[in-house]
């Protein structure tokens, strides 16, 4: 069982909610795909830390062989090339390692070689296995390292929560492709439904079974809630805007491991998201 | 000499534009016999390397020299490379920065920046 936890913007409470639902779990696999700046590593500090790294292809060109056609120059969308005084020039942090220029070049001029972008690290927290993967600063793109975190625990048989970059972008597609449920992470603001609806339309578009986890709520009224109700979307739970969980939070403290009130908080909503995943999943097939 | 400067429009009364890679123009002017061209900037709406591809246009019209408020690391490496020279303009003035030019009173342009969408930078 893969669940993935998003929102449209950071600072929504992703990694408070992946990281505590792992740590309400029996056992249980927590994987940090916000590659940009992964940081569940903080709160889980996990032990026995093993580094893979990860490595994609770049082009580099036999100049011998390079007729100066252009044909790469012109194909590459993201312009990581370019043929300057009889020279092809690669700007290797420009290229998102696609391949077209090796496909397309009518000389073979041009071949493959390895660039590391970052690491996965993965340690052991308690009953969590904690995997998080980290892109090194500069690099165009972390969807590389996402493939590799999600590829390895394809066959994992413990629940898997995936801590997914902010946003509705390339990377957080890349993170959800695989999830069997998806929980929205919601502020109650306009600008918080402004961003709920983004993922929303994301996981709707990929036919994702989700519901929206209301956080940092108030007495008054909470236009994310309002945004559900409108929507029929279903509502798995509320956290409270709450000093003593933010003070836990910002200690890089895991409320459940410290606080009995919060355990019950996240055990609930646990068994509530493995509900509904089996309910999808059994009403999906 | 070819000269070459990014500017917001096709005519001659336009500015100088803030940005290089992402200019909409680029003025490419003659400073002896005093022509001027504009070249539509295909690079303007690039998804990424904006500035990469941006230069490689101006390579390929064999200027010798731009005029330019900033550039990005990865502009200037492709410049660089096919030796044009890269000056600092002035104020935000066609004309002012093609007399400055004539008169040798720009200085080069040595403060470059790293890319603005992550890319270049070290």
């Amino acid at each position: 069982m893969k669940i993935a936890v998003l929102s449209g913007k950071g600072g929504t409470g992703k990694t408070l909610v992946s990281v505590n639902l792992a740590a309400a779990a029996p056992a249980s696999v927590y994987i940090d795909c916000d590659v940009e700046e992964p940081n569940g590593h903080l709160f889980f500090k996990p032990q026995d830390l093993k580094n893979q790294r990860v490595v994609v292809k770049i082009p580099q060109a036999d100049q011998k062989l390079c007729n100066g056609c252009r044909t790469c120059v012109d194909f590459c969308k993201f312009n990581a090339l370019a043929y300057i005084k009889d020279k092809l020039i690669v700007f290797n942090e420009v290229c998102h390692s696609c391949g077209g220029c090796l496909l397309f070049c009518p000389e073979k001029a041009i071949s493959e070689k390895e660039k590391e972008i970052g690491i996965i690290q993965s340690g052991i927290s308690g009953n969590v296995r904690v995997v998080t993967g980290i892109l090194n600063t500069g690099e165009a793109s972390g969807v590389p390292i996402i493939k590799r975190l999600l590829q390895d625990i394809r066959q994992e048989s413990e629940a898997v929560f995936i801590d997914c970059p902010p946003g509705s972008a390339c990377i957080v597609m890349e993170s959800i492709k695989d999830a069997d449920y998806c929980i929205l992470v919601a502020e109650p603001t306009i600008f918080g439904v402004h961003n709920l609806d983004m993922v929303y339309e994301l996981v709707r578009l990929f036919h994702k079974p989700h519901g929206v986890l209301l956080n940092k709520c108030l007495e008054e009224e909470n236009p994310a809630e309002e945004f559900c109700r409108k929507n029929q979307i279903k509502i798995l739970g509320k956290i409270p805007f709450d000093l003593e969980l933010g003070t836990m939070n910002s200690n890089g403290q895991i409320a459940v491991r410290h606080h009995p009130k919060y355990k019950e908080l996240f055990r609930n909503l646990l068994d509530l998201v493995i509900k509904e995943t089996r309910h999808e999943t059994a009403s999906n097939t | 000499m070819k000269i070459v400067i990014p500017v917001d429009n096709n005519s001659m009364e336009t500015n100088v534009c803030i940005s290089f890679g992402r200019a909409p123009y680029f003025l490419i002017y003659d400073t002896k016999t005093e022509e001027n061209s504009f070249m539509d900037n295909s690079a303007a709406s690039s998804q990424g390397g904006a500035g990469i591809k941006a230069a490689q246009s101006i390579v390929d019209s064999r200027a010798e020299a731009i005029l330019t408020p900033r550039c990005g690391d990865n502009a200037a490496e492709v410049i660089k490379a096919a030796g044009i020279k890269l000056y600092k303009t002035v104020n935000d003035s066609i004309q002012d920065n093609i007399k400055a030019f004539k008169e040798g009173k720009l200085n080069l342009l040595d403060d470059i920046h790293p890319g603005l969408h992550q890319h270049g930078g070290k």
